[in-house]
């Protein structure tokens, strides 16, 4: 649907990527830990190697739940939002397919939470 | 079952009389007290009458003053000089 | 007190004289070119002469009456302030409640003020015109006493002085901020629903009934009298909202579908902004009358079936979102709280693990899910404090597009999961809370697009305060984030510990003895 207005209506997205100054925005979900209540989101340039994720920003946030020193990491499950894929760690967040805005949701089966609650 | 249309008055001492006039002229009322206020619920439709509350208070009284006490309404009000009426049509 | 209006005429001839026989068509220019923006939201009237203010005020009785409620007020919060009444209220736990306050309310009650004007001015019939003007004033009233009530706290509390600098700007008031930015760039019927109908009719009652009741409860009588004298008007309001509702649909069948969208649209807009201040029944006051779940059923599930059963006549439906609120109600407050919990830097006012007796009471509340999945966190994140390991989340949230909440609730059906959705325009990828922001937003892509996200922002460079430059090799937003807000780090960490915690201790010990 179009807007209905009075005049022209035409003005920019907050958040094009033209605005990061050649980085991207990322945002990082742990499923089934929502301690931590909601994804985090990183401005990162495309060329960020996929380990920098896990061993910089991942485990940053998220090494304070019980359940992160249990975590299989051939195990896990990566989504980009619903598809499945399957990221190369030495490989850049582009030649991973990751875009502007993309969310990275990441499961660890077996590991559902405190007490198996989901958080 | 008809819907509640209902009032909600700061409790003081006006109020006290106004909420002793809803009782008397809707039987069906339910008066409910919680902290510094009153809620009076009634099935279908709720009148307030000028004359009750006069009566009540024992002085003149212009139903629009209930606007210095009212915390909240539910249903379509109906405002005369001598009736403040709140109704559901189910 | 003399109250009476010297009465010649009866209250509705003294209506039509004093609003619709006072106005006039313009002759100069035509009337639609004085009144432009009455059409273009696709809403079509016939008659505005139909449009009648079922309390029937005029002019000269409702400054009256707001005149005395004035003078109520004062007269309350002077003795109160006279009378140290801040070291009277439960606990210094409570003071938080009003810091969350006065940043998310009175700058919104502002906000109504202005739409309000707006909207007067818009409105070609005399009788909304009126009644606008007057709900514009009283808008206005309820911003500065609100913020007047407060202002005795803040001569003692932390966090409370930087609140109209950091309401454009802190991530965790961007919901309600968003909320009215989008209603007041509608149409002007587009505003009466968001603000008269759906707002103040479907939704304030959770707002200032329970919780200011509450406050009454938690011993403030300063925000007892301030937030009962607002909503005195509140019932104004309400019948305001009503009425656009009815006129509308009794003007013309076209206009059915519009007034529909619009319903589903802010009542769950409403819904969403409730969140936080169910969070402040359930978790802020130290002494609780009910919870927010009891509040819902009461005031939205109870009075809002009413209220649409009753528009079933016109072809209004419930809206879409009804069935989903019922299912959070159980959720929201305690997924919120966390989210609050997490962020002890972020806010200017203190957060804490309820206490046992605390935790058994929502545990009594909340039987189908406190103690499933909600508890047990509550009770590791309490050993973590005590053992020194404070929850800590340092990084910066991802938000919804349309509501601006971070994006926290549960998936339908899966209190486990989080909700995800999202859609692209002009290959944009966009993120949601739910369904139904997904659905606003598809409905005006061009609108949503703007929405201020603070984290992104951050992001951008563009939080950073006066002489740090945001293009060093080095920058990191969140180091500077907080001097961006002018957040004063003693109103931010745990409760416990905070320097409230110790002079409201120190300052009620000494108003027991010598």
């Amino acid at each position: 649907m179009a807007i209905k207005a009075l005049a022209d209506y035409d003005f920019p997205s907050s958040d094009a990527l033209e605005n990061y100054k050649g980085k991207q925005l990322l945002y990082i979900n742990w499923e089934r830990h929502r301690m931590f209540s909601r994804p985090f989101v990183l401005a990162l340039t495309p060329d960020t190697p996929f380990s920098v994720i896990v061993d910089q920003y991942i485990t940053n946030c998220y090494s304070y739940h019980p359940d992160f020193a249990h975590i299989d990491w051939t195990q896990v499950v990566w989504q980009n939002s619903d598809t499945v894929f399957h990221p190369d760690m030495t490989k850049s967040l582009q030649e991973n397919g990751i875009g502007h805005k993309d969310l990275i949701r990441f499961t660890t089966p077996g590991l559902d939470g405190i007490a198996g609650t989901g958080y | 079952m008809a819907s509640n249309a209902f009032i909600a008055f700061q409790k003081n001492e006006e109020t006290r009389c106004i909420v002793e006039a809803i009782v008397e002229d809707n039987p069906e009322a339910i008066v409910n007290e919680q902290p510094a206020m009153v809620k009076v619920d009634v099935p279908g439709r709720l009148v307030i009458k000028r004359a009750t509350v006069e009566e009540k208070m024992g002085r003149d009284f212009d139903l629009q003053e209930l606007q210095l006490h009212l915390i909240t309404i539910s249903g379509h009000l109906d405002e005369t000089d001598d009736e403040f009426t709140l109704s559901w049509n189910s | 007190m003399d109250m009476k209006v010297a009465k010649k005429l009866g209250l509705k001839e003294r209506y039509t004289l004093m609003t619709r026989d006072l106005a006039w068509d313009t002759t100069y220019q035509p009337m639609d070119k004085v009144f432009p923006q009455v059409t273009f939201e696709g809403i079509k009237i016939h008659d505005w002469d139909k449009w009648e203010d079922p309390f029937r005020l005029t002019m000269d009785a409702y400054w009256k009456y707001q005149a005395e409620k004035e003078r109520k007020l004062y007269a309350i919060l002077d003795a109160f302030n006279q009378n140290n009444g801040h070291l009277s209220v439960t606990d210094a736990r409570y003071m938080n409640v009003l810091k969350l306050f006065l940043g998310s309310t009175p700058p919104l009650e502002l906000m109504a003020a202005r739409g309000f004007s707006m909207v007067g001015r818009q409105m070609v019939g005399a009788g909304p015109r009126v009644a606008c003007q007057m709900q514009a004033v009283d808008e206005y009233r309820h911003f500065q006493t609100q913020i007047h009530s407060i202002s005795n706290y803040n001569k003692f509390y932390n966090g409370m002085d930087e609140f109209a600098h950091q309401q454009s700007r802190m991530w965790y008031l961007s919901d309600g901020k968003s909320f009215f930015d989008d209603a007041i760039t509608a149409g002007p019927f587009e505003f009466m629903v968001a603000i008269g109908f759906a707002f103040e009719y479907v939704l304030t009652n959770i707002l200032f009934v329970p919780f200011i009741s509450g406050a009454a409860y938690n011993g403030d009588m300063a925000a007892m009298t301030v937030g009962f004298s607002a909503q005195s008007d509140e019932a104004r309001h309400m019948t305001l909202g009503l009425e656009c509702i009815k006129f509308m649909l009794e003007q013309d069948p076209d206009n059915l579908p519009i007034v529909q969208r619009w319903i589903d649209k802010w009542t769950w807009r409403g819904t969403r902004k409730l969140a936080s201040v169910g969070m402040m029944m359930d978790y802020m006051l130290p002494k609780r009358i009910m919870s927010f779940k009891e509040a819902w059923e009461i005031y939205f599930e109870q009075n809002g079936a009413a209220l649409f059963t009753d528009l079933a006549r016109y072809g209004i439906t419930v809206p879409k979102c009804f069935s989903q609120t019922i299912e959070e109600k159980e959720h929201v407050t305690h997924q919120s709280w966390i989210g609050f919990y997490m962020k002890p830097d972020a806010t200017p006012f203190h957060t804490w693990i309820p206490g046992k007796e605390e935790l058994d009471w929502l545990s009594e509340k909340y039987p189908n899910t406190f103690d499933k999945y909600y508890r047990p966190v509550y009770e590791f994140l309490d050993q973590q404090e005590k053992t020194g390991n404070r929850f800590n989340n340092k990084t910066q949230p991802m938000n919804c597009q349309v509501c601006v909440s971070t994006i926290k609730f549960n998936e339908p059906g899966d209190p486990m999961s989080t909700c995800f959705r999202e859609t692209r325009y002009k290959g944009e990828k966009f993120h949601f809370c739910s369904d139904h922001c997904k659905d606003i937003f598809e409905h005006e892509p061009e609108k949503y697009v703007q929405t201020y996200i603070s984290s992104h922002q951050g992001l951008q460079g563009n939080c950073a305060p006066e002489g740090v430059d945001v293009n060093a090799p080095d920058f990191n937003p969140g180091d500077h984030i907080a001097d961006y807000w002018k957040l004063d780090k003693r109103a931010t960490g745990d409760f416990n510990g905070s320097e409230d915690q110790k002079n409201f201790a120190a300052w009620r010990d000494q108003a027991t003895k010598n």
